[in-house]
């Protein structure tokens, strides 16, 4: 066997913090490495390093990166691009913005391609990736296709030329969880027929669990935990590791008993203009219960959200708090029951005012529901802010001073303080890491057991609702198809979406992808 | 020192001679003390202007029209235009259109012609003048304003202030204003150096400040015929007018640079 990329030693500095340091590795032909780690680990800094890229401001200040035998500090950077144009390739994480959406799809795909019959080839690239019609699927412009269709084209784009390494950086993160199993069993059937070295990076476990042979754990640019997947996945040997590990396992929380529902909705129908997104939805949240909402993008979750906080106004059904129907628009709201019901966006960082303090932010809602001010309101924000588990001295500062699970934080802290009785959380950990999901998780569960909350839960992640959720319900094409405690819609799906959903939802055992693949296809 | 700091202290300097111009001036503004176009003197340090009045005194209150115009047109222009920018970008539907197309409207017709229009048919008098330059600076404080505060509108934070309830002025104040306070600040700054240009451009054609009174513009159209004979008097109210472009655009850049608004359009 031949080592493709060798790296030894290697430290990175961007404005001289550093952003990788004391990197060791080696990757053989034909073998697939998996980077792990959260955001800000430097996995990407890494892959990228692999093919001789650095962002802009970062500098090699020690080791080196050997690829396919050459020293890539060494090359010129004629020769680096003459290696990237022809032996190595990298895949994005968004496809989206990595084609140019002027050019027809086999023009982009093959652009680099230095055999002659550039058509044969993309058809070839395209049968191989299972793409609809591969005769003619490459005529389409990227934006005629699928965002499953438009990664898998990117992956034929890195294979055009056979290269010898290939960086995958998160490739279906951005896709739903059916379409991430088939591109993830197509990246692998292709880097095995091509025998070519890949690094994989990703921040799910699970993921890489299947697609690679070895893992390499990194935190804050450090090495933490390398070794064959099995070892790693079976016999984590650091806390860190474990942590990773320990992540997904978990059961449901027990369904507890029947009670009146705090929050109700009854035949649901939304739709923007003249489009129904939402057909007859009706659901119901009792209080100190989490119902959860799973669905694909485009099944209609989010805008379900959005109605029961009063955002759009539905064409036909109701909103009931406690038996009492809900005018349909927050504005027709009172204060009261604008107070009641806190919605938690997705996106802390544009559900923030980046000019507003944390004590501002999370004071507003204390003000203006409850009157407080002076000693009093200093007394509450502070109790908030320990509710949150965030340090009190972080109220004077501004959003941007905080990572996205702080400022997660601080949205939840603001919808408490108004001292709800129900939370509509809009996917609020899916920009999250793994580990600081847990937390934000856990302080949920906390809060809704001290406090008696009722909380409606909208997600794609279905090993989270099997954690957290006591029922769940499921969402295809704007319709509730199955609805349930936890426990048993997942133990024993009755419709055959939730089965393709549940088989899809990434598994850290051995063979879980082939498995997923064997009962996807039929579909 | 920084252009920056040099400028802020250029334009500090014509805002203090602006504001003392009565008691600092060694002449009254309309007495005649020197011959007409006379060369510079103990007596008129700039010499005299076209009937023999001190063309120094005459400046510095020439100054004084200029800048409290500038600063009337722009304090008024602001406060309309960013309201209106703020409102329309909130509540978007037809008052959006609307606005959007009179500002049109009025941009399309070039300012110096309109405004020649409007004194033509009102006549000219201090509150039409500024009256109607408010007008036309409204328009391009909403030209800019409102596609940004319409990126500000779309940010999950209004929605969590409509959730809570927030009145429509509480959240142009509390939530949209800070975020666009560096854009509003410089547009503000560069509003004002063209208003003092404004001013002094329809001074000069005769439809601004009138006589006895100069504003700088004024004074270059009173002083004008000089030029022709070798004197500098017309180039000292220009000179001045020049100074007051400079020093606002300095500290504008200035603040631009320090709050990296839109830094890729720096050179």
């Amino acid at each position: 066997m031949s080592e493709v990329l060798h790296v030894e030693g290697l430290r990175i500095e961007a404005r001289g913090a550093p952003i990788l340091d004391g990197i060791e590795l080696s990757l053989q032909k034909g073998k697939v490495l998996g980077l792990i780690g959260e955001s800000g680990a430097g996995k990407s800094t890494l892959g990228l390093a692999a093919i001789g890229y650095l962002k802009a401001g970062c500098a090699v200040t020690a080791g080196r990166v050997r690829l396919l035998g050459q020293d890539l500090g060494q090359q010129s950077p004629e020769a680096l691009r003459a290696l990237r144009r022809q032996r190595i390739s990298y895949v994005a994480q968004s496809a989206a913005a990595a084609f140019n959406p002027f050019w027809r799809l086999e023009r982009q795909v093959t652009e680099l391609a230095v055999t002659p019959d550039r058509r044969a080839l993309a058809r070839d690239l395209f049968a191989r990736l299972h793409l609809p019609e591969p005769e003619v699927f490459g005529r389409r412009y990227p934006h005629q296709v699928s965002g499953g269709q438009l990664q898998r084209a990117m992956i034929a784009m890195a294979l055009a030329n056979r290269p010898e390494l290939v960086v995958f950086d998160e490739p279906t993160t951005a896709l739903d969880v059916t379409t991430q199993v088939e591109v993830l069993a197509q990246i692998r059937q292709v880097v095995a027929e091509q025998g070519c070295a890949a690094l994989y990076i990703t921040h799910d476990l699970a993921v890489v669990a299947q697609m690679a042979d070895d893992i390499l754990v990194l935190r804050h640019g450090r090495m933490v935990e390398q070794g064959a997947v099995r070892q790693v996945v079976e016999a984590p040997r650091t806390d860190y590791a474990r942590a990773l590990v320990a992540h997904r396992s978990g059961s449901a929380p027990p369904e507890a008993a029947e009670s009146a529902p705090l929050l109700a909705a009854e035949g649901l129908e939304l739709g923007y203009g003249r489009k129904v997104i939402v057909q007859e939805v009706s659901l119901a949240v009792p209080r100190g219960q989490v119902l959860a909402i799973v669905g694909e993008s485009g099944s209609g979750k989010t805008t379900v959200a959005r109605a029961l906080a009063g955002l759009i106004a539905p064409r036909a059904g109701s909103v009931r708090l406690e038996g009492r129907a809900l005018a349909p628009l927050v504005e027709g709201r009172s204060a009261e029951d604008r107070r009641r019901l806190q919605f938690i966006h997705q996106l802390p960082d544009v559900a923030l005012n980046p000019r507003h303090s944390l004590h501002e932010i999370i004071g507003r809602p204390l003000t203006l529901f409850h009157g407080l001010s002076g000693a009093a309101l200093q007394t509450r924000l502070a109790a908030l802010m320990a509710d949150v588990e965030l340090p009190v001295a972080l109220l004077d500062r501004v959003p941007g001073a905080l990572s996205g699970g702080q400022k997660q934080r601080v949205c939840i802290a603001r919808a408490l303080a108004a001292e709800p009785d129900l939370l509509i959380c809009d996917e609020i950990t899916s920009a999250l890491d793994p580990l600081v999901e847990d937390g934000i998780l856990a302080l949920l569960q906390r809060l809704m057991q001290t406090r008696s909350l009722g909380i409606v839960f909208i997600t794609h992640n279905l090993g989270l609702t099997r954690r957290f959720a006591h029922r769940v319900a499921v969402m295809e094409r704007g319709r509730i198809v199955e609805e349930g405690a936890t426990g048993s819609v997942f133990d024993a799906p009755a419709q055959p979406y939730t089965r393709r959903l549940l088989a899809a939802a990434p598994q850290m055992r051995a063979g879980w992808l082939t498995e997923a693949i064997g009962s996807l296809r039929p579909l | 020192m920084t252009r920056a700091t040099l400028s802020a202290v250029l334009l500090a300097v014509l805002v203090l001679v602006a504001l003392t111009a009565p008691w600092i001036a060694p002449h009254p503004p309309s007495s005649v003390v020197t011959g007409a176009f006379a060369d510079p003197s103990a007596q008129a340090w700039l010499g005299g202007d076209s009937i023999g009045r001190d063309l120094f005194s005459r400046t510095l209150f020439g100054l004084r029209h200029t800048l409290g115009i500038a600063l009337a047109v722009t304090v008024g222009a602001a406060l309309l235009g960013i309201t209106l920018a703020l409102v329309a970008a909130i509540r978007r539907g037809w008052l959006d259109l609307l606005l959007g197309r009179l500002v049109d409207t009025l941009m399309a017709v070039p300012q110096i012609i309109f405004a020649l229009m409007v004194l033509a048919v009102l006549g000219v008098s201090l509150p039409t003048l500024i009256g109607t330059m408010i007008v036309l600076e409204t328009t391009l404080f909403f030209r800019v304003l409102r596609p940004a505060a319409g990126d500000v509108a779309a940010m999950d934070y209004l929605e969590v202030a409509r959730l809570r309830g927030e009145g429509l002025a509480w959240t142009l104040r509390r939530e949209v204003l800070p975020v666009l306070m560096p854009t509003v600040l410089a547009e503000i700054g560069i509003r004002f150096a063209f208003a003092a240009l404004f001013i002094s451009s329809l001074s000069f054609l005769g439809a601004g400040i009138q006589p006895p009174d100069a504003d700088l513009g004024g004074l270059v159209r009173e002083n004008a015929l000089a030029i022709t004979v070798g004197k500098l008097a017309p180039l000292v109210p220009a000179f001045v007018i020049a100074l007051i472009a400079i020093a606002v655009n300095g500290v504008v850049d200035g603040f631009v640079r320090r709050h990296a608004i839109r830094p890729e359009l720096l050179p």
